[in-house]
């Protein structure tokens, strides 16, 4: 206010005021979000890796420079592999039928439909159930004796799955949770993008008698190529995170199942730094995880960038 | 236009052929398996969520027989009770409006002035910053949580809700989203005439930008809103179950070896129901939003 009022003041100090009010207030504007993301986001991630180079336990003041300790530890620890396994697993099994999924499903939607809204809208819905309550439908709906999915299994003469106990049941449930909450939002990403391919292109290929599928794989898929790469960016940042399904899919257990058959990485980083309280060692399976998502991330970027060069 | 490109026919076509062309041609009109389709992916959507209706209107016994219920009982008002008074469900409905409020309102301010100054304002160093914004979208953040948690423990906000909206008070996608639509919606001359009428920055940015940027803020809102009533993980980490939100209070319910699904359900239905409605009156741009993000990003 203050500022407003000389402003409106005309004088020679107008002149600096002005000034500063153009060179400087940009700054001014970006400054809430640097600030807000350098202290609650890189700083964490950065001091992660000052943590994991320490035995740093949360029931303990003192904590020991213990070098690459924990990390030469993490290498040698079957629940940290197995973790691994678990999380590449489910990551599999989940991203490629729903991105499969997506893809076919935006090419239903990518037509003159009647009612178009509510077939989008019915599309999204999973997505905006959280995470928590999909994982709490789902594990019931994939109960071993009271189950529906068990019963209708059932039906076709399927022994009752005990889904928990096994290492590809319990994988299966996981992803299936994964695949239903997003296979509609990334086919809504697709929709965006195939609506941007030229209709023309179509045209003459129906004119050439290319049945709709063949449009699909011929046409859209290479077309849409970058969003397609995108989406397994993104599903790829998002399966190494996975967390809120495999624990509430074990009952709040933090190991995820008896012999750990469905702990993801993010779960185990859970169990050791809020079920142990070894933060020194779950810092060291943060950094470890980040640097996984990066490679992975890069070996897309490589592909992608590749792609649109060619 | 397609018609004026293609090459003419080499030899005529009998009208059937013809006609099969046309129809071909007037592409995509879709036909009644398309909506057989559609209406099976609806039906596979819709399920689970009426699901959890059939389950919350159940009692515990009813759930344990063969073949499963698979209509509504009789039961809902007693289970809704039920889930009321054995955890803190008020406060956590609370807890969560006032996260979801606060993150989404700081999101859509901080973005507008930040989308404002990248699109419209000249400053150095402008597009190293931006980079840097787009690149903060693709960090995992979940993996800074310990440190997260012991500076939140330092500064006494564990257990509070203050530890789940600070954090949350920005995001690059917010930004982003923000850029690409000022750079478009507003028009620079509008902002170089009210310049040279003395108009100081933030005024240009209240009287000008500020009602150009509504449908998107707007949008971004809900993304915003939707994203932060959902979120678990960090929570789940920061706050206990006595001072929850409504997803905390989910891991709650389902804890144990043997999980009385009928109140979890009913969780799980009480969680989803606000989104439900918001999404139901406001769907058509939550979809817009979704799809436009995607092309730009």
């Amino acid at each position: 206010m203050t500022q407003l009022a000389t402003e409106e003041r005309v004088g020679p100090r107008r002149g600096l005021l002005h000034r500063l009010d153009v060179k400087g207030s940009p700054y001014l504007y970006i400054a809430p979000f640097f600030i807000l993301f350098l202290g609650f986001g890189v700083f964490p991630l950065i001091f992660t890796a000052w943590v994991s180079l320490h035995e740093w336990s949360l029931l303990s003041e003192e904590h020991t420079w213990i070098g690459f300790g924990n990390y030469t530890k993490l290498f040698d620890d079957p629940a940290f592999w197995n973790a691994l396994w678990n999380t590449v697993s489910i990551w599999v099994i989940s991203t490629v039928p729903q991105l499969l999924l997506a893809l076919v499903l935006a090419h239903i939607l990518n037509q003159r439909l009647r009612g178009q809204t509510f077939w989008r809208m019915s599309a999204l819905i999973p997505n905006i159930t959280s995470v928590a309550a999909v994982a709490i439908i789902f594990s019931q709906l994939f109960g071993r004796d009271y189950g529906l999915f068990n019963w209708v299994l059932g039906l076709f003469g399927v022994d009752k799955i005990d889904w928990t106990a096994n290492t590809w049941s319990s994988h299966v449930a996981v992803s299936t949770m994964i695949i239903w909450r997003w296979t509609g939002y990334n086919a809504l990403i697709y929709l965006a993008a195939m609506q941007a391919v030229p209709k023309e292109l179509y045209d003459s290929a129906s004119l050439d008698g290319a049945s709709s599928f063949q449009q699909l794989r011929k046409i859209t898929v290479p077309a849409i190529r970058p969003t397609i790469i995108f989406t397994v960016i993104i599903s790829t940042i998002g399966g190494m995170q996975v967390l809120a399904e495999p624990l509430l899919f074990g009952g709040n257990g933090l190991t995820g199942g008896s012999d750990r058959q469905f702990q993801t990485l993010a779960l185990y980083l859970y169990e050791v730094a809020f079920g142990r309280f070894d933060f020194g060692y779950a810092s060291a399976s943060s950094w470890v995880m980040f640097l996984i998502i990066v490679v992975v991330a890069a070996i897309n970027f490589g592909i992608t960038s590749r792609l649109r060069r060619s | 236009m397609a018609t004026t490109l293609a090459p003419p026919p080499r030899h005529v076509s009998p009208p059937q052929t013809a006609r099969r062309r046309i129809r071909r041609l007037s592409r995509r009109r879709p036909g009644k398996l398309t909506y057989l389709m559609l209406t099976a992916i609806a039906f596979f959507s819709f399920f689970p969520l009426y699901w959890s209706v059939v389950v919350a209107s159940q009692d515990n016994s009813a759930l344990g027989k063969i073949p499963p219920p698979v209509l509504l009982g009789g039961n809902l008002w007693f289970n809704l009770k039920r889930a009321f008074t054995m955890v803190p469900f008020e406060k956590a409905l609370i807890n969560s409006f006032l996260v979801a409020g606060a993150i989404t309102l700081s999101v859509v301010l901080f973005s507008t002035l930040a989308g404002f100054a990248f699109a419209k304002l000249r400053f150095r160093g402008r597009n190293i910053l931006l980079l840097s914004i787009i690149g903060t979208m693709m960090v995992p953040t979940t993996l800074g949580i310990i440190p997260l948690y012991m500076l939140m423990a330092k500064i006494q906000w564990t257990g509070t809700i203050y530890a789940v909206i600070v954090p949350a008070m920005v995001n690059g996608f917010g930004v982003f989203f923000m850029t690409q639509y000022l750079s478009e919606a507003v028009p620079t001359e509008l902002l170089e005439a009210g310049r040279v009428d003395g108009c100081s920055t933030i005024r240009l940015f209240w009287h000008v930008v500020l009602p150009a940027a509504r449908p998107a803020a707007a949008v971004l809102g809900m993304l915003t809103f939707l994203t932060a009533w959902n979120d678990f993980f960090w929570p789940l980490v920061v706050l206990t179950p006595e001072d929850p939100t409504v997803q905390v209070v989910l891991s709650t319910l389902s804890a144990g070896r043997i999980t009385d699904y009928s109140l979890a359900l009913t969780g799980a239905l009480i969680a989803i129901l606000p989104l439900l409605v918001v999404f139901v009156v406001l769907g058509k741009q939550i979809i817009g939003g979704i799809m436009q993000g995607a092309v730009k990003g």
